[in-house]
């Protein structure tokens, strides 16, 4: 996975992109893409895989980072 | 010859929607749609750790600044394992100082692979040629080149044709025979006589007949 590794940590993209969630809040993939500089494909695929691990949720068609979310990366 | 095939397989072809794919891929796990509002080239080579493929992926790897300055974002596959993609991408690297940065898809299952007609049992059963597959913003197929086994791709074609493709879509035209950046282009040839008639008289153009007229971007 791009964004979290086996052991169900983020990776450093993954924690690039969440920390670009908790920075800005409610972001679109694009928002995030443009933030951290991850290629929009990577961004859309790692946040799926958030999604999944429930570090990320999703608000309409934008994208908030979980309370757990923000444990994995303080 | 040897009969292998029993049934037609369906080809994708130009124009139409590209088919949609899940692939385990050495970036994750990539769909189709991730790519959506971006240009995409999907290649196939026939295997890792083999002569051509090797210098066809640096070559790859070599242009995809240029690639991305266009808006394009670059997808490998073959019919080898994610561990084998990996392996091979970092000897690459180790050997000779190139970093692979563009995913590649492992279709050990030839999901993807028999989708995008990329096996062609004349050239080898088990293996995908070396397809290329341009896929523009709104995931339409645009181009589709078929090269053997045994011959490199030439990456400044490649280059040419999303030029091509990227300038034919922004300005309504098209492009002639070798065209390069910077060349004219051709003007749509007019489809009544009155615009046959005005054409050779069009200031700025130049015709060799009202069919045949180029122009300067």
């Amino acid at each position: 996975m791009p964004c979290i590794n086996p052991e169900g940590k983020p990776t450093e993209t993954g924690k690039k992109v969440l920390q670009a969630l908790r920075d800005n809040g409610l972001c679109s993939a694009e928002k995030v893409a443009e933030t951290t500089g991850v290629a929009l494909f990577r961004v859309r695929s790692g946040l799926r895989d958030m999604i999944e691990a429930e570090l990320v949720e999703m608000v309409a068609d934008k994208y908030d980072i979980t309370e757990k979310g923000i444990k994995l990366i303080e | 010859m040897e009969e292998y095939q029993t049934k037609p397989i369906s080809l994708p072809r130009l124009g139409e929607k590209a088919p949609d794919f899940d692939a385990i891929t050495t970036h994750g796990k990539l769909k189709l749609d991730d790519f959506k509002g971006s240009w995409l080239i999907l290649f196939s080579h026939p295997a890792d750790f083999t002569p051509v493929c090797t210098t066809e992926f640096i070559a790859f790897a070599e242009i995809f600044p240029d690639l991305q300055k266009r808006g394009v974002e670059l997808l490998g596959l073959s019919v080898d394992s994610l561990s084998s993609h990996i392996a091979w991408a970092r000897n690459v690297e180790e050997k000779t100082g190139v970093k692979i940065p563009f995913p590649i898809i492992a279709d050990l299952s030839k999901e993807v692979s028999l989708a995008y007609g990329m096996v062609h049992p004349g050239q080898s059963k088990t293996e995908t040629v070396r397809c290329v597959f341009i896929i523009d913003d709104k995931q339409i197929i645009r181009t589709i080149l078929y090269y053997p086994l045994s011959t490199g791709r030439n990456m400044q074609e490649i280059l040419r044709i999303v030029d091509a493709l990227q300038t034919t879509d922004a300005n309504g035209v098209a492009t002639p025979a070798n065209w390069k950046p910077g060349d004219k282009v051709i003007v749509p040839a007019p489809n009544t006589q009155e615009g046959a008639e005005e054409r050779v008289k069009q200031p700025g153009y130049e015709c060799v007949d009202w069919y045949l007229c180029k122009k300067a971007l």
